[in-house]
């Protein structure tokens, strides 16, 4: 479907263009606290009106965006980072390295990353440092197996055999056929994972054990909005729809990225 | 300079005896499959050799042992004097020159992600004179020059092979070994890719292995020939003796089952090729 990729890649497009155009344009000030603004409704001064202390919504919402991807983006970086390499080494390397990483990885799956990062938390200090190692460390395993898989099936291509028969080395193999051949299904990956970071990134700030104050986060927006839910529902629906809609799109991008790249179609392209 | 090896292969008498010989050669894989149970023969020297056989028989298994992609279990394998089936990777460094392989998949055997100059110029290394190399071998197996630019996917069946084929003659090798390089075509571009392959063999003077489950081929392209069943030869000696007095009940079966190469030409095209207007069965 076409439709997956257009519609997510908008989505996506649409935060990435606001957490850029917030690094030097927001309407308001988003840490300003005016109380005599309190909980206004939306106004032409304030387009999505103002939280408990008085506080822009709109321009909260647009630099948490940054937030949102810079946890996104180094947490998936890192898990790509370690992941791939330890996917590809896992297929290519002797029989018990490969157990051992995917064992390990099995281990890691199967410990809750949510509580991974509080305990990192609890260790090293609530900030959005400890949030993005733990969802990296706890996304590491999905990448090793992504790679471990697609360099399974490259390494079955008879072109890695002419490859060795032509005297190439393991790295070259590596690296000139099994990394630019699996790259595709790594950028699916990521885009399934960024949707994941994101949501948990949120979790984590609605937990407290995120983003600390006053760094704008759309979960600490949610959290803050909990107690005011009677009062006001805007608060809660704005950060919750904003993250929704990051989410979907990538998880919609991730789809249609994984049919743009199927190899079915390869020989179309 | 490069390595012991090639200092060795230099010291063993070379242009005398079968260029590779194959002693009681075993390969049992994992799960106690018996691909290869006692193999032994001779290829000589400039020779044409056919290795006969239906699938399962170990043919593919063989061309891997033959190329040290893969180690048997026992038995040896010598090319040119030296013993290659006990080496590392590391000290293939002359096999991996003198002996190449065309494989069977146009599609699978050409990285889709490479551009055919480096898939071309891959068993050369980092080599200056790569580009005129290059050139030289996309005109000797009559591909258009700007070839060298474009990824695989672009070119037909026959054409990839082409490529596989200059990939092959890249680093000037003494052996050529064709896994089945003509079974995935159809049968017009078959004889093309046939007639190109025999002659830059003659060209080059190249030692072929010529590996095929088809017997009409086999006998028009070789001068010798091995039949295998079921990892097992059960019979090698000169193409039209094996053909025409074949001495093994499984060869005379072969031989009767299978549609001559001028019965494949003269009839209609197979299904994968050009029309499937007329109907089967």
């Amino acid at each position: 479907m076409r439709g997956n990729l257009v519609v997510g890649g908008t989505l996506v497009g649409l935060v990435v263009v606001t957490a850029l155009v917030s690094f030097v344009w927001t309407p308001l000030d988003p840490q300003a606290v005016d109380a005599s603004v309190r909980l206004l409704g939306p106004t032409s001064d304030h387009l999505l009106g103002t939280d408990k202390f008085g506080r822009d919504v709109f321009s909260q919402l647009m630099v948490g965006a940054q937030t949102t991807l810079y946890v996104g983006i180094v947490a998936v970086g890192l898990a790509a980072a370690v992941g791939v390499p330890l996917g590809v080494l896992a297929a290519m390397g002797p029989r018990w390295l490969g157990e051992l990483v995917m064992r390990t990885s099995d281990l890691v799956l199967a410990f809750p990353a949510l509580l991974l990062a509080i305990m990192l938390a609890a260790v090293y200090g609530a900030s959005t440092l400890t949030a993005m190692i733990a969802i990296g460390v706890a996304t590491v395993p999905a990448f090793a197996r992504v790679a471990r898989a697609g360099t399974m099936q490259v390494l079955s291509r008879e072109y890695t055999l002419a490859a060795r028969a032509g005297g190439r080395s393991r790295w070259w193999i590596a690296w000139r056929h099994v990394l630019p051949n699996i790259s595709g299904m790594v950028v699916v990956q990521s885009s399934v994972s960024f949707a994941m970071a994101v949501l948990a990134e949120a979790a984590l700030s609605f937990l407290g054990f995120g983003t600390a104050p006053p760094t704008p986060s759309w979960g600490r927006m949610l959290q803050e909005s909990q107690e005011l839910l009677a009062v006001d529902v805007r608060l809660a629906l704005v950060p919750g729809l904003a993250i929704a809609a990051v989410v979907l799109g990538f998880n919609l991008l991730g789809d249609g990225l994984r049919d743009r790249f199927d190899p079915r179609l390869e020989a179309r392209r | 300079m490069t390595s012991t090896a090639d200092s060795a292969t230099g010291d063993v008498d070379a242009g005398e005896g079968p260029i590779v010989a194959v002693r009681d050669l075993e390969r049992t894989y994992r799960g106690g499959v018996h691909a290869l149970r006692g193999v032994s023969l001779d290829v000589p020297r400039r020779g044409k050799f056919g290795i006969v056989g239906e699938s399962g028989s170990g043919k593919s298994t063989l061309v891997r042992l033959l190329a040290a992609l893969d180690r048997p279990t026992t038995g040896t394998i010598t090319f040119d004097g030296t013993r290659v089936d006990d080496r590392r990777d590391r000290d293939l460094g002359f096999l991996r020159r003198r002996l190449q392989i065309v494989f069977q998949d146009p599609m699978g055997s050409l990285d889709p992600r490479m551009r055919v100059r480096d898939i071309i110029s891959e068993p050369l290394g980092r080599t200056r004179g790569r580009d005129e190399r290059v050139a030289e071998l996309l005109e000797a197996v009559d591909l258009p020059a700007d070839a060298g630019d474009k990824h695989p996917h672009r070119f037909s069946g026959g054409q990839r092979q082409r490529i596989s084929i200059a990939r092959a003659l890249a680093p000037r090798p003494d052996v050529l070994i064709a896994d089945e390089a003509v079974s995935a075509l159809d049968v017009l571009v078959r004889q093309q890719i046939l007639d190109l392959l025999t002659r830059l063999v003659d060209e080059y003077a190249l030692t072929l292995v010529f590996v095929s489950h088809d017997l009409g081929v086999v006998r028009k392209v070789c001068d010798e020939v091995a039949v295998m069943r079921r990892g097992e030869i059960v019979e090698q000696g000169p193409v039209d003796e094996v053909y025409d007095t074949p001495r093994h009940e499984y060869t005379r079966e072969l031989i009767a089952a299978a549609p001559t190469l001028h019965g494949a030409l003269s009839a209609s095209p197979t299904p994968a090729s050009t029309e499937p207007a007329q109907p089967e069965s």
